[in-house]
């Protein structure tokens, strides 16, 4: 049974019954699988980050410091198309704003000291995000934020290293299919959430918002405009009592 | 002027992060608020989705990585483990490449 709308309240006790050993070594071993997916995919950005004219040491900053994978392949794809790098940090930026919505969700399950709370900040992803609300006690679910963040962060790094470096080898990663890696990893972070014709509704018609703007807006707008009609259908749709099924 | 762009860019990403996890509790009391917090992830994954699969810069084109996107289906349908679907989108792009 998955509960949803977590957000509502910060539920201190949990299952209670569910994080035995057992448990605990699917969390891990999930978050390993999906830090081994985003290493692969770290390879393409290291290529694709040389081939569009960075550094090894700047493809590898933006793995560090930027460190959300969406905002980081809107900044490359910007410079390769020829656009300012004043305008790729734009992209960026815009894009990122969407891990603050992350952010939101995962408040109540992170540490309430400050220092641990500004590190955990910077492993606010969609990954980490996905892996710790798809849990519903708070203490696996905090498992999953860490051991996700943790997994996803050294095998994204150490990925753009490796793909940045060997970018001659690596070239045009599309040959190796790795551009259809995220869509699919999505495919799977996604699947679990569309529970409800509520969930589906909003799926599509984000889908249809987006495809239609892509022609017409810079890179990174169509996610930010589905992104606003999710704020405006959920703030003045009220939520059903029992959105959400098994 | 890369590097400045690209510090203030991340600057920028963890900025938005530290904002989420610094906004008062009671916000998150607001059902509205939940329901959005509950719906986004839904919504942008749908558009990722999409725009990385049939977007190419401005233009919206069916190419292998459709087939990719199809392998994925599938195996999620499944209920394959993540890495299969992955690796089931990954396979299926560079064969229709290799194929075309």
């Amino acid at each position: 049974m998955r509960r949803r709308g977590r957000g509502t309240g910060s539920d201190p006790v949990g299952n209670g019954d569910d994080g035995g050993p057992a448990t605990r070594a699917v969390i891990v071993r999930d978050a390993v699988t999906i830090g081994v997916a985003t290493g692969a995919y770290g390879l393409s950005f290291g290529a694709v980050s040389i081939a569009a004219g960075l550094s090894v040491l700047q493809a590898v900053a933006l793995s560090t410091l930027m460190f959300t994978g969406a905002s980081q392949f809107a900044f490359v794809a910007s410079l390769a198309g020829g656009g300012s790098a004043w305008a790729g940090a734009a992209t960026a930026s815009l894009l990122g704003t969407r891990n603050a919505f992350y952010g939101l969700r995962l408040s109540p399950i992170l540490p309430a000291a400050l220092h641990r709370r500004m590190l955990a900040a910077h492993l606010v992803i969609d990954e980490t995000t996905a892996m710790a609300v798809s849990r519903d006690a708070p203490h696996e679910a905090r498992l999953a934020f860490w051991a996700t963040g943790f997994a996803v962060f050294s095998l994204w790094n150490l990925g753009t290293l490796i793909g940045a470096v060997g970018a001659h080898a690596l070239s045009n990663p599309r040959t190796l299919g790795l551009d259809a890696a995220a869509p699919a990893a999505f495919v799977a972070l996604l699947a679990p959430r569309v529970t409800s014709a509520t969930t589906r509704a909003i799926a599509a018609a984000c889908v249809a918002v987006a495809l239609f703007a892509v022609p017409l807006t810079p890179a990174g707008v169509p996610v930010l405009a589905a992104a606003a009609l999710v704020i405006a259908v959920g703030a003045f749709r009220p939520p059903a009592p029992t959105a959400a099924k098994p | 002027m890369i590097w400045p762009a690209l510090f203030a860019a991340c600057a920028a990403c963890y900025a938005a992060k530290v904002v989420g996890l610094s906004v008062p509790e009671r916000i998150l009391h607001d059902p509205r608020v939940a329901h959005v917090a509950t719906l986004l992830p839904v919504g942008l994954l749908a558009t990722l989705i999409a725009t990385q699969t049939f977007a190419t810069g401005h233009h919206l084109t069916i190419d292998a990585r459709a087939a990719g996107l199809v392998a994925a289906g599938v195996a999620q349908a499944f209920r394959a483990p993540f890495i299969v679907v992955v690796g089931a989108a990954v396979a299926c792009t560079a064969l229709v490449r290799l194929a075309g």
